[in-house]
């Protein structure tokens, strides 16, 4: 295989992701694991620009590294945490996840390795932001009004589940 | 770049995120591992938008729709850990048993 930037560029950026969720898992303080995952949502809006999705990669950045990591950090600071979480004790069931989760991974990776998957011979196809909203809004227009009602939905939702509730008499 | 090296790549972050849905305490730790795996399955869906045998501007719609409804999802999520906390006093996600049988 020949070294290409791209390659280099795609290395990077997946050992930072993989890096920031390994770190998500191992640090005990809850406001470290939200940072560190944080990072790796940036990285992945990375892998985004190498897969020719910039509009994707400014979105993934907007929603998750902004928007989502700031909610769980409010999450965070509302809830009354023990600031450090118990030092990571080694128990049974951890250790029969972390079986049943390699496991599955291997097979998924197995599964990946083995089929065979065909790369396309027409490469020009054009990906920009200019066909994104050709497609959105001509063939994907129903699904997009109903994501919109979806978030009216769940906006309502989260603000009524959210709020006090008031003492009954 | 090929396609399997992607699909490797979100292969890993969800189980990551699975492992993490499995034993994290913190619920709201479970609700970010949840995220976590949502973003691999975009990371597929991007991936096939591109190397996939009918390269198509369709993945990218879908991941743009599977990112709105996970900001949803986590929205929802985070008021429903506010009203179970203020009800049961505790953001671990064991002691939420009271609908135990």
């Amino acid at each position: 295989m020949n070294i290409s930037g791209e390659l280099i560029a795609f290395f990077i950026l997946s050992v930072s992701a993989i890096g920031g969720a390994v770190f998500m898992m191992n640090l005990t303080r809850v406001m470290h694991m939200a940072l560190a995952l944080a990072f790796t949502f940036f990285s992945i809006a990375g892998v985004f620009i190498l897969l020719d999705a910039p509009f994707l990669a400014v979105t993934q950045i907007l929603i998750y590294t902004g928007a989502v990591s700031i909610l769980m950090i409010f999450g965070i600071m509302l809830t009354k945490h023990k600031d450090e979480e118990n030092p990571p004790s080694f128990d049974i069931k951890k250790l029969w996840s972390l079986i049943g989760v390699g496991a599955f991974f291997a097979v998924v990776l197995w599964i990946i390795y083995q089929s065979p998957f065909f790369t396309s011979e027409e490469t020009v196809t054009d990906f920009s932001v200019k066909m994104l909203g050709k497609s959105i809004f001509q063939q994907y227009m129903i699904p997009f009004e109903v994501t919109s009602i979806l978030l009216l939905v769940a906006l309502i939702g989260a603000a009524v589940l959210a709020k006090r509730e008031e003492k009954r008499k | 770049m090929n396609l399997t090296s992607y699909l490797a790549l979100a292969a890993i972050l969800f189980c990551i995120g699975l492992y993490g849905v499995i034993t994290k305490r913190n619920a709201v730790m479970v609700l970010f591992s949840i995220e976590l795996m949502l973003n691999a399955v975009n990371i597929n869906l991007v991936a096939f938008a591109k190397y996939g045998m009918v390269p198509n501007i369709s993945g990218q719609v879908f991941t743009l729709f599977t990112i709105a409804i996970a900001a949803a999802e986590a929205a929802v999520g985070i008021a429903i850990l506010l009203a179970l906390y203020r009800n049961k006093g505790t953001a671990e996600a064991d002691k939420y048993n009271s609908m135990k049988g």
